[in-house]
């Protein structure tokens, strides 16, 4: 190939072979492009120019409205050129008319060679109708017939939405054998839900309430793969609302947080050397002053040499809560029972400076090292950490001025971390923790000080490990539920289904993922009154502070009298389940009692504390007895 | 948990000696309050002799860590510091290296330092001296042992190692398992 390559081929010609060789194809007349434009108007645009006029004159009736190019196709019929083809078609497309290529319209590919050979009908019949015409005709009847049919059952549908239908039994157990369709689920989820919030008016006739919970549950449980077990724990738990709020939040992990250990850095400090190395970060909140909410971070949080000096420990937002509701004083004695990896742990540290003793515990020896790693790095010096079963721990020691029972749980609050929590956790599991937590309170409580804090948490939302809990430890030992001291948290809840509780159960605080963005969890605290135990189960007496002193001498005579206090008033509702002890309707009856048994000591008479807000402080009652209320 | 005994005080005082000098003394007697070092299990942990009087109630085996736990000592008897411990040496170093932010992944990572991560040394550092390390924002890294003196070192070659490595806070994540158990 050289620069001035000449690649015109010149057809060879003459008696050599070459010239022999098959010539190019010539068209037949009637397929070949036309070189001119046609003067004349074309069959076609004849009738469009006919038909024209006899709209104006009112006679034609037009099937749809007109499109704004139709001056096009006037030409381009017979100007049958690319651009005047493309003109063509999106008349076509544009104009439903019979004008256009009716049946033609809908396809794309075989435009061109039909657009031809069309053209070449419509060049035999003139009067008549096209056959084109005559079938968009009957193709625009079809589609009017079916636009109204299309309305007809949209009216139909909204009618039938009103009155949802439950799959029948076959239904359901066709629907089992097969793979769950999770678009089916979802939207069957959402009209179940829609027919409970309004149950009198969408319910259908003869179907009742359990059934669509059954469905609902049913559902429920396939979507979110959650067992049956957990799924109608949680829908006791929550009203339907709010239950699909929650399970959705349980499907996505909670933001990542950190809290600033103040015994080495400031919260400002931190942020901004976090910040130079490229972590976008925030304050967590109003309430809370250590910590900080990461969106996203180019470094590993966990290995930078901030968190390598012990600058700040990896902790979830709920878990702050509980240190705060403490609220551990400089020089206290505290006392954390269930203390692995150590994050509460070091925040008690931190709020006391340092100062005081903290005595760590964790049953498992080998999450007990994690703590120790924990402490050291951040800097914690006055620390113990043992481990011992938190049930012996009474015995071993006392007289902590604060205790913290971060209780071993079933985890539900927290299943965005750990989904295997949806099918692992049975009714089994849930009553052994929950025995576990009652055990470990009450372990809680006897080493506290009198007029000491105990704070009960727990990272679960089931009433079993929470309200029930610390109402066992009302009724056990002589504790009153005091206010956390958090200024947000929904409120415990003082009855669950048949069970009632103790009225002051209304100040423990709950916490959920999709409310408050953390993970699901539990905050009670409790002071305790004294060291005595109540006597049975069924009242709780309480006494003021001052009697401690005297309890010792008057403790037989109450006994005795209590029981004789018993067997006079006959059994009260020996139902375990009877939790209803508020001591202002006892303390009246009592009273009453004892001076009808002629009770009337010289010397200290236990009384009821009626207002349990109201306190008397260091004065002995001796004398006539006072009714208090 | 006992007292150490005499020759386990002249092991360890010398080791510590090594770092912070003389400065030994301000570790026992301190404004608020007098600490104390106890020996658990072969490790030697250090706390205020208030909170000593309170942990002496629990078991040998159920305790676990009181305090700050400073060192073990090896089944021949030497004493070998931990990381634990420089939160106390810090304060009171003598001696003292800083290193460059390229080096400090090196060193938290477990190796030595050679002459190119070297940042500052503190003047009149011996041979073999015990040395805290620093970054350059002032916070402590872990410690070493110099190997070579401040003079030494301005003539070394890049890749010839300045400080051995002893201890650095990478340990809390690497060996989390050994620091106390």
């Amino acid at each position: 190939m050289g620069r001035k390559g000449n690649f015109v081929e010149k057809t060879p010609s003459g008696p050599g072979r070459k010239a022999k060789k098959q010539k190019p194809p010539t068209l037949p007349d009637h397929l070949k492009e036309a070189k001119e434009p046609r003067e004349t108007l074309g069959r076609r645009s004849q009738k469009r120019a006919a038909k024209r006029s006899a709209v104006k004159a009112g006679t034609a009736t037009r099937k749809k409205p007109v499109k704004k190019n139709k001056a096009v196709p006037d030409e381009s019929l017979d100007s049958e050129g690319m651009s005047d083809d493309d003109g063509e078609r999106k008349q076509l497309f544009d104009d439903g008319d019979s004008d256009s290529m009716g049946g033609q319209s809908e396809d794309d590919e075989p435009l061109d060679d039909n657009f031809k050979g069309s053209s070449g009908d419509s060049s035999d019949d003139d009067e008549e109708e096209l056959p084109i015409e005559k079938k968009s005709k009957q193709l625009k009847l079809k589609k009017k017939q079916e636009d109204e049919l299309g309305e007809k059952e949209l009216l139909m549908n909204i009618q039938q939405s009103e009155k949802y239908t439950l799959p029948s039994g076959e239904e359901i157990e066709k629907e089992l054998l097969l793979p769950p369709d999770l678009t089916i689920l979802k939207s069957r989820i959402k009209e179940v839900v829609g027919v409970l919030s309004d149950f009198t008016i969408k319910r259908e006739e003869g179907r009742d309430r359990v059934e669509y919970l059954d469905q609902l549950r049913r559902d429920l449980c396939s979507y979110y793969s959650y067992n049956d077990f957990l799924m109608g724990a949680f829908m006791e738990t929550f009203p339907l609302g709010e239950l699909i709020d929650f399970l959705e939040a349980n499907e996505t992990p909670r933001p990542m947080t950190i809290r600033t250990n103040t015994l080495k850095t400031r919260r400002r400090d931190l942020a901004q050397a976090l910040i130079n190395r490229g972590v976008n970060l925030d304050p967590i909140g109003k309430w809370s002053k250590v910590g900080l909410v990461i969106y996203n971070s180019q470094v590993p949080v966990g290995a930078t040499p901030e968190y390598l000096a012990g600058h700040y420990i990896l902790q979830g937002a709920s878990s702050f809560l509980p240190v705060m509701a403490l609220a551990p004083q400089e020089g206290d004695k505290v006392l954390d029972m269930s203390a692995a990896p150590g994050g509460k742990t070091s925040h008690i540290a931190a709020l006391m400076k340092n100062t005081g003793m903290l005595f760590a515990n964790d049953a498992n020896p080998d999450r007990a090292k994690a703590v120790v790693g924990n402490l050291h790095r951040l800097g914690v010096t006055n620390a113990v950490v043992m481990t011992y079963d938190g049930k012996v721990l009474p015995k071993m020691s006392r007289g902590y001025n604060r205790v913290l029972l971060d209780a071993p749980c079933s985890g539900t609050g927290v299943i965005s971390k750990d989904p295997s929590a949806k099918t692992s956790k049975d009714s089994k599991d849930i009553n052994r923790c929950s025995h576990l937590q009652k055990e470990l309170i009450l372990a809680a409580i006897d080493c506290a000080d009198e007029g000491g804090y105990i704070v009960y948490s727990t990272c679960s939302v089931l009433v079993q490990e929470n309200e029930w809990v610390v109402d066992y430890a009302l009724k056990k030992r002589h504790v009153k539920v005091v206010d956390t001291g958090l200024e947000f948290g929904r409120e415990g809840f003082p009855r669950f289904q048949k069970l009632v509780f103790h009225p002051s159960v209304k100040l423990c605080r709950r916490f959920y993922p999709h409310t408050h963005n953390m993970d699901g969890f539990f905050v009670a605290k409790l002071k305790k009154i004294s060291n005595n135990i109540p006597s049975t189960a069924e009242e709780i007496e309480e006494e003021e502070p001052a009697e401690e002193k005297n309890s010792n001498d008057s403790d037989d005579d109450t006994s005795a009298k209590s029981r004789r206090m018993k067997r006079k008033k006959g059994s009260k509702a020996n139902d375990s389940n009877n939790k209803n002890s508020n001591p202002k309707i006892k303390k009246g009856s009592d009273a009453k009692h004892e001076k009808a048994n002629g009770v009337a000591k010289t010397g200290i008479v236990k009384k009821k504390v009626g207002n349990l807000k109201k306190k008397v402080l260091g004065k002995q009652m001796k004398g006539p007895i006072k009714q208090r209320k | 948990m006992r007292p150490l005994t005499d020759e386990e005080t002249k092991i360890f005082f010398e080791k510590l000696t090594k770092y912070i000098g003389e400065n030994v003394r301000l570790l026992i007697d301190r404004p608020d309050g007098a600490y104390c070092f106890r020996l658990h299990r072969d490790r030697v942990f250090y706390i205020s002799e208030k909170l000593l009087k309170h942990a002496v109630s629990i078991d040998r085996d159920n305790l676990v860590s009181i305090g700050t736990c400073f060192g073990k000592f090896t089944k021949t008897r030497k004493f070998r510091l931990h990381i634990t411990a420089l939160d106390y040496l810090a304060p009171y170093a003598q001696y003292k290296i800083w290193l460059k932010p390229t080096a400090e992944q090196q060193f938290v990572y477990g190796n030595h330092i050679m002459k190119s991560g070297l940042g500052r040394i503190s003047e009149s550092t011996a041979k073999y001296q015990g040395v805290v390390v620093y970054n350059m924002a002032d916070i402590p890294l872990g410690f070493g042992v110099a190997a070579k003196a401040t003079s030494e070192c301005r003539h070394a070659e890049p890749m010839a190692i300045v400080c051995f490595h002893q201890a650095d806070v990478g340990e809390y994540i690497r060996a989390e398992d050994t620091l106390v158990g």
